[in-house]
């Protein structure tokens, strides 16, 4: 009797083991979903997708860019057709360094020897998309481009400053001080009046912010988007076992910071093993922790993988020249000599 | 062991709601729209040009009427056409909307033309401004052009690929978007009567 009846109290008691490890399976899945979803609400979805859905992208938009073969943006002042002397160089260097500086409009000069047989236009607003002076938002970015085969010209103005240097100064300063010193050969002196008489003309339209570096805008990279998702699968990989989430550690973390940065051997080492060991010891931590209460859970998840986050931080800070994102919508004019 | 299966059901429809593509090819029509709008900005502006255009051309060559006369036509034929955002969805609408501007691009590059043989207003300052006026617009519409096309494609291959195009037949329903052809007759330079 009192056995018949042990054995069905040990049966419910396993039932509501198996009960309660339901409910702790529940709740993890609960939790990796709202990680899921606050991830895919806070990433910039769109540069994310366009990464894992099309990685060759750049490759298929090859020939067009192929056939402009942008110049690098090195400074300042570009002078791939050497038309200016070393001197003028630096001195001009120095105004638009002061001029950026104060007003916060960045203007660039280009020399070019040739524009391979493509409009001046085409060449120039293709130059503006890859180079994108001016600061996002503001769109405050003047380029100055001259071709010396062809003796074509352009300044090409960023959308915000197009009221202030509209195409009918644009072309008058090309038409007016440009033009007639580079018809003399002068071409020292038309790009020091040329660039004089754009400063003067965009002077005041913007100024320059607090801070005089200026700042880049702290949004959600998607590295951190990548990140939140490694994490997530980490974490199922190395729920079932610990050698499957150091693996997926170890690939997943350093083939995240490629694509989003494109890193070195070296920091995908790195990587790799920081991938490694996060692999092993994060799943650990998190159902460590999940045994306690489902409060203490989450934060312990999140830091770890925002953290990780942080520690693959900035690649992109060269500390060189770079436009700031700013925008053209084709304004300026165009002329010859 | 429901209640389980319930939460595994959820997190699929969350996890496919942001897979599917639901989310892109929203943002990929709002692209469009957004290219549409400097589109159609670009060609205002152009039209805003067209009766200082003419008034300029008038007090020089007196003889061009039927010329003129084209070009206003044109303007008129231009505005009286409905835009809006609504044009990007609409076929029809489009091809209207192209078609008028084209006539509108034949007819002032026929007044340049012309304008070719007076000297003296080709000497006018007014006048050289609004060439450069004009050319500054032209440069943007092909500007606004290609990137409305570039969204256009965008938009259109993302509707087509795999996952996305299950949930456009099944919930969004859009159209492929029609780009800007090439304008006819644009390949061929306008001829110059004596």
């Amino acid at each position: 009797m009192s056995s018949k009846f042990e054995v069905r109290r040990q049966k419910r008691k396993r039932n509501k083991e198996a009960e309660n490890s339901a409910r702790r399976v529940a709740i993890r899945v609960v939790l990796f979903s709202i990680l899921f979803f606050v991830a895919f609400s806070f990433g910039p979805n769109r540069q994310l997708d366009s990464i894992l859905r099309n990685p060759y992208s750049e490759l298929i938009s090859l020939p067009a860019a192929y056939a402009a073969e942008i110049p690098a943006l090195k400074g300042y002042i570009n002078d791939y057709a050497n038309m200016m002397s070393p001197s003028i160089r630096s001195k001009l260097t120095n105004e638009l360094r002061e001029f950026e500086r104060t007003d916060s409009t960045q203007i660039v000069v280009l020399t070019i020897s040739s524009l391979a047989g493509q409009p001046i236009e085409d060449f120039s607003i293709k130059v503006a998309e890859a180079w994108k002076i001016g600061q996002k938002g503001k769109d405050s970015g003047i380029i100055l481009i001259v071709a010396s085969q062809e003796r074509k010209m352009r300044i090409e103005v960023g959308r915000g400053l197009e009221g202030k240097l509209t195409d009918l100064t644009a072309g008058r300063i090309i038409d007016l001080v440009i033009k007639p010193r580079f018809k003399r050969g002068d071409f020292n002196g038309g790009f020091v009046a040329g660039v004089a008489a754009v400063i003067d003309a965009t002077k005041g339209e913007f100024k320059a912010d607090d801070a005089i570096t200026p700042q880049k805008k702290k949004s959600f990279s998607p590295l951190f988007t990548i990140l939140l998702f490694g994490g997530i699968g980490l974490l199922i990989m190395g729920s079932f076992s610990r050698v499957l989430g150091g693996i997926t550690g170890a690939i997943g973390l350093p083939a995240a910071a490629y694509l989003t940065a494109g890193a070195s051997i070296f920091t995908l080492v790195l990587f790799g093993i920081l991938g490694l060991v996060m692999g092993i010891f994060l799943p650990f931590l998190f159902s460590g922790m999940g045994h306690g209460r489902g409060g203490m859970f989450f934060p312990g998840g999140w830091y770890l993988g925002s953290g990780g986050g942080g520690s693959g931080g900035d690649f992109d800070s060269g500390g060189g020249f770079s436009g700031g994102g700013g925008d053209f919508g084709g304004g300026g004019a165009s002329g010859d000599w | 062991m429901k209640k389980v299966v319930i939460y595994v059901l959820g997190i699929i429809a969350v996890m496919g709601l942001s897979g599917c593509g639901y989310n892109t090819m929203q943002m990929n029509e709002e692209a469009v729209k957004a290219a549409w709008g400097d589109v159609e900005a670009t060609y205002q502006r152009r039209n805003d040009l067209i009766p200082n255009l003419v008034e300029v051309v008038k007090g020089y060559a007196k003889h061009e009427k039927e010329t003129l006369q084209a070009v206003t036509e044109a303007r008129g034929k231009v505005g009286s056409i409905q835009a809006g955002a609504n044009v990007v969805n609409d076929p029809k609408a489009f091809s209207q909307f192209q078609e008028a501007q084209a006539s509108m691009s034949s007819a002032l590059s026929r007044l340049l033309v012309v304008v070719e043989r007076y000297p003296d207003l080709k000497a006018n300052q007014n006048f050289r401004d609004l060439q450069v006026q004009l050319e500054g617009t032209e440069n943007r519409i092909n500007v606004a052009r290609t990137r409305y096309n570039k969204a256009v494609q965008e938009f259109n291959t993302s509707i087509r690929i795999f996952p996305n195009s299950l949930t456009n037949s099944l919930l969004l329903h859009l159209k492929p978007k029609e780009p800007f052809k090439a304008e006819a007759g644009a390949e061929k330079a306008p001829q110059v009567k004596f």
